[in-house]
């Protein structure tokens, strides 16, 4: 598509035509191409090779693990109960997707309107985030099809994972309605535009408190295990606060990062209101994840005054805390900081990147690494590794058919 | 007139909505000083009597109708397994009840432990299941409702002793898998657990709890060179039905020491109390924002770029 746009070939951005009659559905989905020209396309970008390697190789093993129960392609651990599927695609995931509430909250709640030509990417970021988490989910559980017995059949109401369970679910609902004004903008179905818009406040506050609620339960889940995780990593009065803070910055820096990679890749998508604002939002997006990070790290060293284990920061653990600590915290805010101070773009783009890092790494730690420290370490089944690839694969695939499609990185024309 | 009727409609709302999220919350916090059922059953394990035969490994595997093990129960070798570098054998969804030896230092005597669900007063894997599969029941086992277990594994997180063990190899119906204290064929009768009656040495004594901890306390007044000075379960997470005494610290016989004294959901209370609080305070304070930062503003959406190039904070 790149190439076609060195030619002028101009992807479809409008409800009519140039001509003033109607796409229809099909000519749409081609992104207002010939068939051969957007075969030929298709074919010409090597990352769709790419996606197809692992979609080859991924597939025949998500159906295998649905043949062959769970225990086919995990260690079928007793002690690591949580493996790659939860570890990386629950607990990274939905941090990483905290970008639709934070834009929301911006954007609809405190009215900078500034921030409106990112908001729909946040937005979706946040949905595809969440929709893949519960892929993973999906993928993990025992038993999906009873996935709903917690929401209908049997309640364990104190349970966190129950919170998580309702919170994402209702969340995930909030966020199918926030995105549909891109979608029905793009099917030219304006009623429902118009009343989804009308109830933009409610959505948007519900959204805040689902997310503040389950980002902290996801925390919370690990208080469960006191003697496993390592203390370091653990304390049960601040962890929830940990993964609800350190979700901030991480939504706004996955924001940034997805916004990097689509202007370098699919600028031809972007419309001049994207392109011309990206470095002035990315540089205030930048000033509040700078601000995210140092909370956190404050609440971080707070936890471990509290429970007074300064001890442990000399021995091994501690070593691989304190490298936490200033590779996926300090180094990163220090770079958002200055790229914020002195408005160099690139510069944030690289601390959102080591954020984005950070995130994934505290949150593998907490899950998988220094978990059941006392016992044994173990590292995951490589077809575990290779279905969590391939979900991931998909994610990127699905977020770019809907970023070339709907009008999320441009204003769709009347 | 109007603005008084629905502010009360506002407050009844209010209250019907803290109601409804308390609930969960309150259930917590009332379960917290829970101390067990008073006519709880447990067992009373006394290490020192234990000589590694595995007969309780054999009669639970008869009585739980569990497969045959790979190497017969009158295979002592099992003792010199080791997994995953450091581990001694574990329960497993085809043995719920193992016998591991340890050499404690500064004795030629090996000392045997026999692992299997402790019945906690508040178990964790109870408190942490999103179905609410677990029960406890007043006779004192933790039972599980197989047939609504989604297959999260949140309980075997939650478990400190590594107890809860899953069937990942089944495809259409796998389920947690552990010790129910032989609920649904002796306890419920009184009986006690197959494991307890099938010892030759009386390692295990069963009884109501609260009498066998004056049991245990007893045997370590009478012979304080014996036994060292502590009850392992009669603190730990709470307390547990099943708790053990010992010659040789518990560490040394793989105990985890650091448990806390508390049951675990306590660590979990500081998040829930919050969740009513979030619930409650948050959509008045974001909709309070919201009419602040955006008064005599247009609301509009998409049409309004008079302040796209506006630089904030």
């Amino acid at each position: 598509m790149k190439k076609l746009a060195t030619y002028g070939v101009k992807p479809h951005d409008s409800a009519l035509k140039e001509d003033g009659s109607s796409w229809s559905l099909m000519e749409k989905l081609f992104l207002g191409l010939p068939l051969d020209q957007y075969i030929g396309q298709a074919i010409r970008n090597k990352f769709n090779w790419v996606l197809a390697v692992i979609f080859a190789i991924g597939f025949p093993v998500i159906i295998y693990r649905f043949i062959f129960s769970l225990g086919a392609v995990t260690h079928a651990s007793y002690d690591y109960p949580w493996g790659l599927f939860l570890g990386f695609g629950l607990f990274c995931m939905v941090p990483l997707s905290a970008s639709g509430f934070m834009l929301g909250t911006t954007v609809e709640i405190f009215g900078r309107h500034d921030f409106e030509p990112i908001e729909r990417l946040a937005l979706l970021n946040g949905l595809l985030g969440y929709f893949f988490a519960v892929v993973y989910l999906l993928v993990d559980l025992g038993q999906p099809w009873r996935l709903s017995y917690p929401m209908i059949y049997s309640w364990g109401p104190a349970a966190v994972l129950f919170l998580v369970g309702w919170h994402v679910a209702t969340y995930l609902s909030v966020q199918v309605m926030e995105v549909s004004t891109a979608f029905f903008e793009w099917i030219g179905f304006q009623r429902g535009y118009e009343f989804i818009r009308k109830g933009t406040v409610g959505l948007t506050v519900s959204g805040i408190i689902l997310s503040t609620l389950h980002q902290g339960a996801l925390g919370a889940l690990f208080v469960y295990a006191p003697g496993k995780v390592h203390p370091l990593w653990y304390s049960a009065p601040f962890q929830w606060l940990h993964y609800f803070i350190s979700s901030i910055p991480a939504g706004l820096c996955m924001v940034i990062c997805v916004s990097t990679i689509v202007i370098y890749t699919m600028k031809w998508r972007c419309d001049q209101r994207f392109i011309d604002n990206l470095d002035r939002i990315t540089i205030s997006l930048a000033k509040g994840a700078a601000l995210g990070l140092i909370t956190y790290l404050i609440m971080k060293i707070i936890a471990v005054a509290h429970d007074n284990e300064w001890a442990y920061i000399v021995t091994g653990w501690g070593v691989w805390w304190l490298f936490e600590i200033i590779v996926g915290v300090i180094v990163p805010m220090a770079l958002l900081a200055y790229g914020a101070h002195n408005k160099l773009a690139g510069i944030c783009r690289i601390g959102a990147f080591i954020t984005v890092f950070g995130i994934l790494l505290n949150r593998l730690n907490t899950a998988l690494i220094v978990f059941n420290w006392k016992l044994y370490q173990e590292i995951p089944h490589k077809w575990e590794i290779i279905i969590s690839i391939t979900i991931f694969a998909l994610y990127i695939a699905t977020y770019r058919f809907i970023l070339a499609r709907l009008p999320i990185l441009y204003k769709y024309k009347d | 007139m109007s603005s008084k009727i629905s502010r009360r409609r506002f407050l009844a709302g209010s209250a019907a909505g803290a109601a409804l999220v308390m609930h969960p919350g309150k259930k917590a916090f009332a379960s917290g000083s829970f101390s067990g059922f008073p006519d709880g059953m447990g067992v009373l394990v006394d290490l020192t009597r234990c000589v590694g035969c595995r007969t309780c490994e054999a009669a639970c595997n008869k009585e739980q109708k569990l497969p045959e093990p790979a190497l017969p129960f009158d295979d002592y070798s099992v003792f010199d397994e080791i997994h995953h570098g450091n581990q001694k054998r574990r329960t497993t969804d085809k043995a719920y009840t193992i016998v591991n030896r340890y050499e404690p230092e500064g004795s030629d005597q090996p000392l045997y432990r026999k692992i299997q669900c402790n019945h906690c007063n508040e178990p964790a894997c109870l408190t942490s299941c999103f179905v609410g599969a677990y029960t406890k029941t007043p006779e004192g086992a933790v039972i599980y409702d197989q047939h609504v277990c989604v297959g999260c594994r949140n309980c075997m997180i939650a478990c400190p002793f590594h107890i809860p063990a899953y069937t990942y190899h089944s495809v259409l119906n796998p389920v947690i898998k552990k010790c129910i204290f032989c609920y649904d064929t002796r306890l419920k009768e009184g009986r006690p657990p197959a494991c307890v009656e099938s010892c030759p040495q009386q390692v295990m004594t069963f009884g109501k709890r609260k009498d066998l901890m004056k049991i245990a306390r007893e045997r370590i007044r009478k012979n304080p060179k014996k036994y060292i000075d502590h009850v392992y379960g009669e603190h730990e997470v709470g307390g547990t039905g099943w708790f053990y005494i010992s010659s040789a610290p518990f560490a040394e016989a793989g105990f985890d020491e650091d448990l806390p004294k508390e049951p675990i959901i306590n660590n979990v209370k500081d998040f829930l109390a919050m969740v009513p609080v979030v619930l409650v305070v948050w959509p008045a304070l974001f909709t309070g924002f919201h009419l602040l930062a955006t008064k005599g503003k247009s609301h509009g959406h998409g049409d309004d770029h008079s302040n796209d190039k506006q630089e904030g904070h």
